[in-house]
């Protein structure tokens, strides 16, 4: 069962890069094929608890080992849900191959799409420090393929610089995992949890691991490769790396601190990441509020909303046990991850339905955009609302969750932090919006765009606002195999 | 100081030369280059590592680390050239220009 949810995205990528002709009826088959042996593998995990897989029933430390929580089959859902969308939206944004022995954009996009579909799966399910690593490479390189794919100097220009943050990343990280192999001969994200203590080299080799993450995770200040990456690849790919991929490295890191390290790490690391993501949420939605460009206005959001990712981190280490505010920090946080996945891929599956119809992405371009597009319109507004944190959505679930945990840890310094990034978040939302209900310039002709794409944008910003209303199972099915305790707050889903 | 602490060491040093030779050098065939050199202290690091607790026979788990990190720093290292001249052919430049002026995609 687990083992299809890594082979058939890796046998339906090679398929698709074989047979170009067929990309798009393979990739969407895989993906949907990828979500529903996903769902019930969630359902298996709901049922009996965290699962270990021996790959070709070798054992540590010759063979490979999956292991599967409530945290893994949770991003494995978001992955193949998602996936599964914006497959579906692709099919209509890259035309089909024009001419026979000739690579399209839409030859290229298949195998390699597929590629990051099946490392993310495989990343989620690998226990160890090493194959992480491995995966994550998988992801990244796939990722850079795909953010290339414009082929225009602006995106080739953005790629490489992403290829080089991504390859010091890396590298940090596994010069991190070969000091922890060093002193403890493991690799074992559980089996290290017994052993780690907290030398000099360990926390060197933390500390290495961690840079290297938070790089490819792109929190400020080493958010710098993200914007240009994401705001010039295709739409569908802009929505992959900022839905997706992001959360890739963010999961490693929740792994590392909140599995294996889990209560070894002190206090001031905590607070500075938190410092780190307060400073993200603030640059990052600053610079949104100034953009032209729409889609760069949606990078730069990606920027802001990683930060609110980072501030679970100082609750969370300050706790000794896992008590429930340190259960309100971890709901609150993968909930932002959740909801932040749903909301941004719609924004950018949005951005795309607008330039095909209006040719530009520059934000004034939007007028009249809300006769004439109001699912699109009507998606962007439900996104925007799930980023804002307004109730019922899924951010207002993921904030409210935060600020219970922020109150319950007595740090009152991240309130201020999570208010006024709402704040500035309704601010460039609200700019966003604000062009599409001026009336259209009468030398301003829109072509039409497929319904697919529009109402493949406005379902997953439907989903970003009715997973507010699921809060309940969702955290029920993150906590399994993670030992926090239930959360009470959420009796009354929604409030 | 062992002969394997020296390795360490040396890896190290290697570790470090290529992560300045990334951000400081602005040609992109020298920062492919530099990128190299950094996974290249990495991996001798993990070589250094097998022989750490003086048994008989090197521990094989970091020399397999090893060829797996190889095939993945060959595979971004193609990329990165692959990338480098699709760059030069449309912008003639060998450096990455700064990304103020983004142009989105048509």
């Amino acid at each position: 069962m687990i083992i299809w949810l890594v082979l058939l995205p890796f046998a339906g990528g090679v398929l698709a890069f074989a047979l170009a002709r067929w990309g798009r009826v393979i990739g969407l088959l895989t993906t949907a094929g990828t979500f529903a042996v996903g769902l019930i593998f969630s359902a298996q995990i709901w049922q009996n608890g965290p699962q270990r897989y021996l790959v070709g029933g070798w054992s540590v430390p010759l063979g490979i080992n999956f292991f599967a929580d409530g945290l893994s089959a949770v991003m494995l859902l978001i992955t193949g849900g998602i996936g599964t969308i914006i497959s579906l939206y692709s099919i209509s944004y890259f035309a089909p191959t024009a001419r026979k022995g000739e690579w399209s954009e839409n030859d290229t996009f298949w195998p390699l799409w597929l590629f990051l579909v099946g490392g993310l799966n495989a990343l989620f399910l690998s226990a160890d420090v090493f194959n992480v690593y491995v995966t994550l490479e998988v992801v990244t390189l796939a990722a850079i393929g795909l953010a290339a794919l414009a082929g225009n100097a602006a995106a080739l220009t953005a790629s490489l610089r992403y290829l080089f943050a991504a390859l010091i990343g890396s590298m940090a990280y596994l010069m991190g995992v070969a000091l922890l192999y060093a002193s403890y001969g493991l690799l074992d994200f559980q089996a290290l949890q017994q052993v780690v203590q907290t030398d000099a080299p360990t926390v060197l080799a933390l500390s290495l691991m961690t840079v290297g993450l938070l790089l490819k995770t792109a929190l400020f200040p080493l958010h710098f490769w993200l914007p240009p990456a994401h705001s010039t690849a295709p739409a569908p790919v802009s929505a992959a790396l900022s839905g997706l991929v992001v959360k890739g490295s963010f999961y490693i890191t929740l792994r590392l601190w909140f599995e294996t390290f889990y209560g070894q790490i002190h206090f001031s690391a905590g607070q500075l990441l938190g410092a780190l993501g307060t400073a993200a949420i603030l640059w990052g939605s600053f610079q949104a509020v100034r953009q032209k460009r729409l889609k760069l206005l949606i990078a730069y959001s990606t920027v802001g909303q990683i930060g609110y990712l980072f501030l679970l981190f100082p609750i969370i280490t300050a706790t000794t046990s896992r008590d429930v505010v340190a259960a309100w920090a971890w709901s609150g946080g993968l909930f932002q991850a959740i909801s932040h996945a749903l909301a941004k891929t719609s924004m950018f599956l949005s951005a795309g339905v607008l330039l095909k119809a209006v040719g530009t992405d520059e934000i004034k371009s939007m007028r009249g955009i809300a006769g004439h597009l109001p699912l699109t319109t009507f998606a962007l507004a439900l996104a925007g609302i799930s980023l804002i944190g307004l109730p019922p959505s899924g951010g207002f679930v993921a904030k409210w969750l935060m600020m219970k945990a922020i109150i319950g840890s007595g740090q009152w310094w991240w309130i201020p932090v999570v208010t006024l990034g709402g704040l500035l978040t309704a601010g460039y939302v609200f700019l966003m919006l604000r062009y599409t209900f001026l009336p259209q310039e009468a030398n301003h002709p829109f072509k039409p765009v497929s319904p697919v794409m529009q109402g493949t944008a406005f379902a997953l910003a439907v989903g970003a606002v009715v997973i507010g209303f699921r809060a309940k199972e969702l955290i029920t099915l993150l906590n399994i195999g993670m030992g926090f305790p239930e959360v009470p707050v959420l009796e009354n889903p929604g409030l | 100081m062992s002969q394997y602490q020296l390795y360490a060491v040396g890896a190290v040093l290697l570790f470090c030369i290529g992560l300045q030779g990334i951000i400081v050098c602005r040609h992109l065939l020298k920062k492919v280059m530099a990128a190299n050199i950094m996974g290249g202290g990495a991996f001798l690091f993990l070589i250094s590592i097998a022989r750490r607790n003086t048994i008989e026979t090197a521990d094989p788990v970091p020399h397999a680390m090893v060829l797996t990190g190889i095939v993945i720093a060959l595979s971004a290292s193609v990329l990165a050239l692959a990338l480098t001249r699709q760059i030069h052919k449309t912008t003639g430049h060998t450096t990455l220009e700064d990304p103020t002026n983004n142009r989105v995609e048509k």
